[in-house]
This record gives structure tokens, C-alpha cells and sequence, in this order.
């Protein structure tokens, strides 16, 4: 079932990547460089509505918070998002977008995957000698700004509803993809 | 419905309300949606491939799998388990978003130039029209940015979309530290450009 899940699943990501343009790496380096936001838009609206829905849902007893994965803070996160960002920039493409051009037919984005294998590859390697290092230090675990209800996970908020929390980030999210010009 | 299936490029709110969607759907029938991992699990299943003792079966793994690199034996073995066995729901996730791209383009009303799917418009105009140099950037950009997403735990999709739809604080931390970065270098990439 798992797995015909992630077939539904991944076709309706990549498809929808596609479509709206995060596969165009002419459209991303333009995002970049504060020309073009329709895609920025359109990510902040994505991000606005599935977390207000998730924590809707959440709190009605539809989604269990056992569904939920945080990622932990650490210096690496900062630092790792900076040396993607550099890649991002470089190439215009992403990990998943990057992918999703290849299925699309991109000879460029079969090179990105290659870089991004061989990246990774260095990464598994280094791992064992990098994780004891700063690059590793804690920055708040596991944390949240909203409640979740789970208790895996920390929340800066703990006194205050999720859903009010979650609700407020996910309506100004929104508000800002509203008010952002489609192009400059 | 059919123009919406055929366009080639949906309005922004057309594609927030769709990219919504998707990732409210993944994680309320499976999980947040993740993708950088699926580029370590494939390098240890061409590592397994050529050295069969990069991850093993073992009891006393809480996944059942260990493997003497460090990185594929952390969380108790979890990326070592999922080398050994690759159909698992993360890495068909990730091979049927590349299907997912090639259906869209196929079914994309009015085709790119053969040159444009190679070298971007705004690549081409500053830096030419060569696909060797082109190749080149993807590469060096590709591994940058592979690096990066393991070293952050996350990429784009797993940081900054699923993080900050939990209200994750690392999905705040990864976006910050990925904007910084990639705004001033495209802009400095890219001068001049219209």
C-alpha cells in the first residue's frame, strides 16, 4: 500500500513542480535574483494553506501528529541551507526540482544529479569526522513554533493553541504572497 | 480542467493552491515529503553494489541493518536499512517524481527550443551558448547543493516547504541561510541581465 502510495504520491510532486515552474531553472534564477516572484508566491501560498489545513486537521483529530517529521536545528542546518544555496544559485535547480527537470527532459539537470550524487557521496564519506564538530552543535533540536501535540517535539510556544500559533504564521505567509508584485 | 492539465505554466495561485495540496496530502496519508536522502540511499546502493559489506543484516540494530560507514549506520542503521532494501516509500517517492516531470512535459501544449532545455535563456545571454560549460555549472552546482542539503539534513523540499508547514524552527534556520546565499550570488551572476 506504501508503495502505491508513493507512486500516486511522487507523480502528483513532480507533476505539479513542473507545472508550476520550480523545474525551470530560468524561472528560479530570476526568483534569485529578485526579478520574477511568481514562484516565490506561489511557494509561500503552498507552505500558507498546507499548514494552516495540517494544523486544522490536526486539532480536529483527522491528521494524528504521529505524521508529523521535525528536522532538528543545528549549525549545519544554516551552514548546509548557505552551501545549497550557493548550488541553487549556481545551477538553478534543487534537489527535487533538479530531478524533476531530468524527467522533463533537461540534459543540464542530468549533470546536476550526477554533482549531486558525487556531493552526497563526499558528505557520507565525511560524515564520521564531521560530527563532532561545531558544524553539529545544537541550536534547539527538534523545535517548533506551533504546538503539534507530539511530544517528540519541542515548542517555543508550549502555553499558547497551535492552531493559533500555526494559523497566524500560515495567514501572514499568505498575506505576503498576496502583496508580493509578480514581477519587478 | 483539460487547458489546466495541458498549460504549460499555471498562474502563482493556481500553483500555491496545487503545491498546498500535494504536501497536505503527503502528510496526512504518509509523511513530509523529503528528497536530498534519496541521493545518499542511491550512492550505497551503487556502493553495495560494488563492495557487498558496506551494509549488513544486524540483530542488535534498532533497524535491523548496520554498515561500518558512519553516516549510513546513524539512527540505528535507518539509510543502511533502506540501501538494502530500496523499494521502500521514500525512494519510489523520489523515482516517480521524475515520471511526474515527464508526463507534465509531455502533455505541455507548445515545445521548447532544443537549445533553451540545455542552456537557460539568461545562462546563454551572459555566459554562452556552450553545453559543455553549461554541464560544467550544473555539475559543480549539483554537488554544492547535495552537500549542502546532507550536511543541513534537508533540502528545499524537506527543510524549507515541509519544515515550515510544521512551523519547524530548522526549516526558518535553512531558509535563511539559503537565501543569503543564493540572492546576492544570482544577482551578482547575473548582472546587467534584463
Amino acid at each position: 500500500m506504501n508503495i502505491v502510495l508513493a507512486i500516486i504520491l511522487g507523480l502528483l510532486f513532480g507533476f505539479t513542480l513542473q507545472k508550476i515552474g520550480a523545474a525551470n531553472p530560468q524561472k528560479i534564477i530570476n526568483m534569485l535574483r529578485l526579478k520574477d516572484f511568481h514562484l516565490m508566491k506561489a511557494i509561500l501560498l503552498g507552505i500558507g494553506i498546507s499548514s494552516l489545513l495540517l494544523f486544522v486537521l490536526i486539532n480536529i483529530g483527522v491528521v494524528g501528529s504521529s505524521n508529523l517529521s521535525v528536522k532538528a536545528s543545528y549549525a549545519g542546518v544554516i551552514i548546509g541551507g548557505a552551501i545549497l544555496g550557493l548550488g541553487w544559485a549556481i545551477a538553478g535547480f534543487c534537489p527535487g526540482t533538479g530531478i524533476v527537470a531530468a524527467g522533463a527532459g533537461r540534459k543540464d539537470a542530468l549533470f546536476f544529479i550526477l554533482g549531486g550524487l558525487l556531493g552526497a557521496f563526499v558528505f557520507t564519506l565525511l560524515y564520521a569526522s564531521l560530527k563532532a564538530t561545531f558544524l553539529f552543535a545544537d541550536l534547539g533540536g527538534k523545535a517548533t513554533i506551533a504546538a503539534t501535540g507530539n511530544e517528540k517535539f519541542v515548542t517555543l510556544f508550549p502555553s499558547m493553541p497551535g492552531i493559533a500559533i500555526a494559523g497566524g504564521v500560515a495567514i501572514i505567509l499568505i498575506g505576503i504572497a498576496w502583496m508580493l508584485p509578480e514581477k519587478k | 480542467m483539460k487547458n489546466f492539465i495541458y498549460q504549460s505554466q499555471w498562474g502563482w495561485l493556481s500553483s500555491g493552491v496545487s503545491l498546498g495540496i500535494v504536501f497536505l496530502l503527503t502528510v496526512a496519508l504518509v509523511k513530509p515529503i523529503g528528497v536530498s536522502t534519496q541521493f545518499v540511499i542511491l550512492d550505497g546502493i551503487v556502493w553495495n553494489f560494488f563492495s557487498d559489506q558496506i551494509v549488513a543484516d544486524d540483530k542488535n540494530a534498532k533497524s535491523g541493518y548496520s554498515s561500518p560507514n558512519a553516516y549510513l549506520n546513524k539512527s540505528g542503521g535507518k539509510y543502511a536499512k533502506n540501501v538494502a532494501n530500496p523499494l521502500n516509500y521514500s525512494f519510489i517517492f523520489v523515482l516517480a517524481m521524475i515520471a511526474g516531470g515527464f508526463i507534465a512535459r509531455r502533455l505541455q501544449s507548445g515545445n521548447e527550443s532544443k537549445d533553451k532545455s540545455i542552456v537557460p535563456k539568461i545562462w546563454g545571454d551572459r555566459y554562452g551558448h556552450s553545453p559543455s560549460k553549461r554541464y560544467l555549472a550544473t555539475f559543480v552546482g549539483g554537488f554544492l547543493a547535495l552537500f549542502g542539503a546532507r550536511l543541513a539534513g534537508g533540502c528545499t523540499s524537506g527543510h524549507m516547504m515541509s519544515g515550515m508547514m510544521q512551523t519547524s524552527l530548522s526549516g526558518y534556520l535553512f531558509a535563511l541561510g539559503t537565501f543569503a546565499v543564493a540572492v546576492p550570488v544570482a544577482i551578482l551572476m547575473y548582472k546587467g541581465e534584463k
